[in-house]
């Protein structure tokens, strides 16, 4: 025990004794920056980073920043930081503050992009025992980009004394990339790397693997082919998924501006050209609320969204209700008419937004736990689509509820089937209409929140919707919630799926022209309701 | 054969189109109507030809089309086409056959699509056959599966929608998002000239006279008869052992055949046809015509047109923020109060059965 506490004393001393002889050592290497040639502040650089101490990479920073100087009077190093018209001056391995000096005072050690490269590999190297296990991911990351074979030495020992599997696996990488490059490692060394390569996956192994050419060793190049051919197909299987995350979004987002149509259609047999405009509705109710948050109440930005929802929802649906009772009851039996009033409805809704709120697109923010993204293997999801396919589901499955448990959705679905033995059950007809076209109304609102997330708000917003809705819900048969549900995902992932193939625009149009041949087949969509309310 | 073709109320329509025909060139020719005007009553004219081949389906069969646009959309291009390949050498570039949007996108050579259009009546052949063909491929689809009602309305807007977004591409070598223009002259005479408008607009009024006969001679035959008995009550007439589908396919043919006529005296008039003229809201716009005229009554979809788009010009003109207001108003109110439109108000009703049949729902 007592040896042992005393062997740790010692070490603790020589620690100690040697962080300030190499302060020393640093300052003499460092003085090796003071000339006008590239060569050699290249060379002091490595020699600083050779001696592994982690005070060095804050000194190698500022050079690469163009922050180191030298006094031209004492020849002394420094790390500057630009104060008015003079610099402050910092020790640039301890950043002790060294006083002032004039520009003229001081020279700039200048750096070309060779050296500054050379120095991104030599802070790879140096930061790979650094504390925090992110800043040793990173720096593995650089060496992977970088491959500064001058590292290979560093990474081994990083690699002995990692305690972080995955930063471990990304060590292991960045040294088989580093080994890669040169064709005159041993062949056995090269034909792991390139396994450790394989593993990893990605487009930059792929690019890493391409340049492995015929001057390397035989069985290595078999090694390499085998391997990008196995990414390949990988990244082909990730394309995939990515297209099928795409389409399920586009998905989620047609059903979200299909699924209030589905019901009015459904129900009542109307088609509601202003549906467009009721999600419009709903994205500028999002548009005021952040606005009047943002003017009287900032720390509510990020439940904004939650606020607006419901707002958003009975905006809409009170104008769904109006149109009800001012226009659509007197035209029931005369669907046709219906369609040229509602679209008459929205022109005056579009036009009476942009009165009021002007052409302009209006910037909707997202709010902090809706932006950015996160990757899962070679794709790339992003929060705010992630949301609005969660919501949307929330959505569907919220309306499925009320429809098969409340009162409301047993009288709908009675109208729905019999509207006259409904009438004679004692269901008021004209109340559930009513209820219904506000539900759906209300639920493009809640659309039109989701939207104003992805797209531009603008007067046009629902233009711009109400062609794809319609086609889902012929597609997936009116008046069925599973029919809407079934036809905006295929719909979404087929378009998602052609426009790689085929371009965003034909990826459309052939969608457009499948749905035309589908009605022929179909002429009352996927799902469609059968019995004596469809004779009519 | 004439007294079945024009009842009164035709023939009060014919004659003042052909004072129209006479007066419109005379009293610009006397310097009394400006000459902006002449184009401009031109354009409304092809809006009407368009609008009474719309009633035709639509009056008369009960076929809703979204999308009667596309069909005068086709025909306006195809006499585009051949506007442009009559351009020549003088275009920007001075190609003497590329039109100028082909050499810019570096192409080589003419299309095969665009092989024979330098020929006018070839084009004007197009004008017809290509919406003509578009409608039968179409409507045999759909009313052989008997797709009906609403339904049908969207696939027709589908349509329309799926040829407004080809022809903003490129690739599609009819230029894209800008369309045809730049046009020169046609059959050697000067586009800007007064004589040519003048022209143009005789023609558009002979062609919407025309129309209006055939379309009369079509209602009034024994096959309108039965058209008519279709729109009221389909599956009735079908029991009755009349092949619906046939009946349907002719009238939609008609109708697509008239919509590119119009639309080929159109693109002349105009200076320039572009894919926006195949937007869903423009098919929308003609249906609106046909309502606001009145319903089945032919003549009262062409002035429809006609009131609809004078108010448009002059609206615009004036208050361009109103027009959409007076417009979505218009479909509102005409909808509601009007469902016979303005010629109803003249107790023109010949349409006792409508308003009351149509799908009741369930």
């Amino acid at each position: 025990m007592r040896a042992l506490l005393c062997s740790f004393f010692m070490i603790l001393a020589l620690a100690s004794a040697s962080t300030a002889e190499t302060l020393d050592r640093l300052r003499e290497i460092s003085a090796g920056f003071v000339t006008k040639d590239y060569g050699q502040v290249q060379a002091t650089a490595e020699a600083l980073a050779a001696t592994g101490d982690a005070r060095v990479a804050t000194a190698l920073s500022a050079l690469r920043g163009g922050d180191l100087r030298f006094r031209k009077s004492d020849k002394q190093v420094f790390r500057v930081e630009k104060v008015g018209r003079d610099y402050a001056l910092f020790d640039p391995f301890t950043g002790e503050a060294m006083g002032q000096a004039g520009s003229r005072e001081t020279s700039k050690i200048k750096v070309n992009n060779a050296i500054r490269n050379a120095i991104d590999g030599l802070l790879g190297g140096l930061t790979l025992r650094a504390d925090d296990p992110a800043i040793r991911l990173d720096a593995a990351e650089a060496l992977f980009k970088s491959r500064d074979p001058g590292a290979l030495a560093a990474l081994g020992s990083a690699i002995e004394a990692e305690t972080d599997g995955s930063v471990r696996d990304a060590m292991r990488e960045a040294r088989a990339s580093i080994l890669l490059a040169s064709a005159q490692n041993e062949p056995q060394a090269l034909i792991e790397a390139v396994e450790t390569i394989r593993a990893r996956g990605g487009q930059d192994a792929l690019g890493l693997l391409a340049q492995i050419g015929a001057d390397y060793p035989e069985p290595v190049q078999e090694a390499a082919a085998q391997a990008r051919r196995g990414i390949e197909q990988s990244l082909m299987l990730w394309g995939y998924g990515q297209s099928l995350w795409q389409g399920i979004s586009l998905g989620s987002v047609l059903l979200l501006a299909a699924i209030g149509l589905a019901i009015t259609f459904g129900v009542m047999g109307v088609i509601n050209m202003a549906h467009g405009e009721l999600v419009m509705l709903g994205a500028y109710t999002t548009f005021a609320v952040q606005e009047v948050i943002r003017t009287s109440a900032p720390h509510l930005f990020d439940v904004s969204l939650l606020i607006a929802a419901p707002l958003a929802f009975l905006v809409a649906g009170a104008v769904g209700v109006a149109i009800e009772r001012g226009i659509v009851r007197y035209l029931y039996g005369r669907a046709l008419e219906t369609l040229l009033a509602t679209w008459g409805v929205s022109l005056i809704l579009q036009q009476a937004v942009r009165t009021i709120f002007g052409p302009n697109n209006r910037e909707v923010g997202n709010p902090s736990w809706m932006s950015g993204a996160f990757e899962l293997g070679e794709m790339t999801i992003t929060y705010n689509r992630l949301w609005i396919l969660v919501f949307a589901l929330t959505v569907f499955v919220l309306l499925l509820l009320i429809l098969k448990r409340t009162p409301l959705g047993l009288q709908m679905r009675a109208v729905t089937q019999n509207r006259a033995m409904a009438a004679d059950m004692g269901v008021r007809t004209a109340w559930v209409d009513a209820m219904t076209f506000g539900l759906g109304a209300g639920i493009a609102g809640l659309a039109g929140v989701a939207l104003s997330q992805i797209d531009n708000v603008s007067p046009n917003l629902g233009q711009s919707y109400i062609v794809d809705s319609f086609m889902v819900v012929v597609f997936g048969g009116a008046g069925n919630l599973f029919g809407a549900l079934a036809g905006a995902f295929t719909l979404g992932i087929a378009n998602k799926f052609l426009e790689p193939l085929a371009g965003a625009m034909l990826a459309k149009i052939a969608v457009l022209v499948f749905i035309i041949l589908f009605i022929q087949k179909r002429p009352r969509g996927l799902f469609a309701i059968r019995g004596r309310a469809v004779e009519n | 054969m004439l007294s079945r073709l024009l009842d009164p109320r035709t023939a009060i329509f014919m004659a003042i189109m052909a004072a129209l025909t006479i007066g419109v060139p005379v009293l610009n020719g006397a310097g009394l109507l400006p000459d902006y005007l002449v184009p401009l009553l031109g354009k409304w004219l092809c809006y009407a030809i368009l609008a009474v081949a719309l009633d035709l389906v639509w009056g008369y069969a009960g076929i809703l089309s979204l999308g009667h646009g596309a069909f005068f959309a086709l025909g306006g291009y195809a006499m585009g086409m051949h506007l442009m390949r009559e351009i020549g050498p003088r275009g920007v570039y001075g190609d003497p056959i590329l039109p100028d949007f082909m050499v810019f996108l570096n192409w080589k050579e003419l299309p095969w699509f665009w092989l024979g259009f330098d020929s006018f009546p070839f084009a004007l052949l197009m004008a017809m056959l290509v919406p003509g063909l578009l409608a039968f491929v179409f409507g045999w689809l759909a009313f052989r599966s008997r797709v009906t009602g609403v339904y049908l309305s969207i696939i027709t807007q589908a349509m329309t929608y799926a040829l407004y977004l080809s022809f903003f591409r490129n690739e599609m070598g009819f230029g894209g998002n800008n369309g045809l223009t730049d046009f020169k002259d046609v059959l050697g005479f000067d586009l800007q000239s007064g004589s040519t408008r003048a022209g143009l607009f005789v023609l558009s009024a002979v062609l919407l006279m025309l129309t209006v006969l055939v379309c009369r001679a079509v209602v009034t035959s024994k096959a309108g008869k039965v058209l008519v008995a279709v729109r009221d009550a389909e599956s009735r007439t079908r029991f009755l052992g009349y092949r619906v589908e046939g009946y349907k396919l002719f009238v939609f043919v008609l109708s697509a055949v008239i919509a590119g006529l119009a639309g080929a005296l159109y693109t002349p008039q105009v200076g320039i046809i572009n894919p926006s003229e195949f937007a869903p809201a423009e098919s929308i716009m003609v249906v609106i015509w046909v309502a606001i005229g009145g319903r089945g009554t032919l003549i009262g979809a062409a002035l429809g047109a006609v009131l609809v788009a004078a108010m448009e010009s002059w609206l615009t003109g004036v208050a361009p923020e109103l027009w959409l207001f007076a417009l979505g108003a218009m479909f509102v109110l005409v909808t509601l109060f009007l469902p016979k439109g303005v010629l109803g108000l003249f107790g023109a009703g010949n349409l006792p059965a409508f308003a009351k049949r149509s799908e009741v729902p369930a």
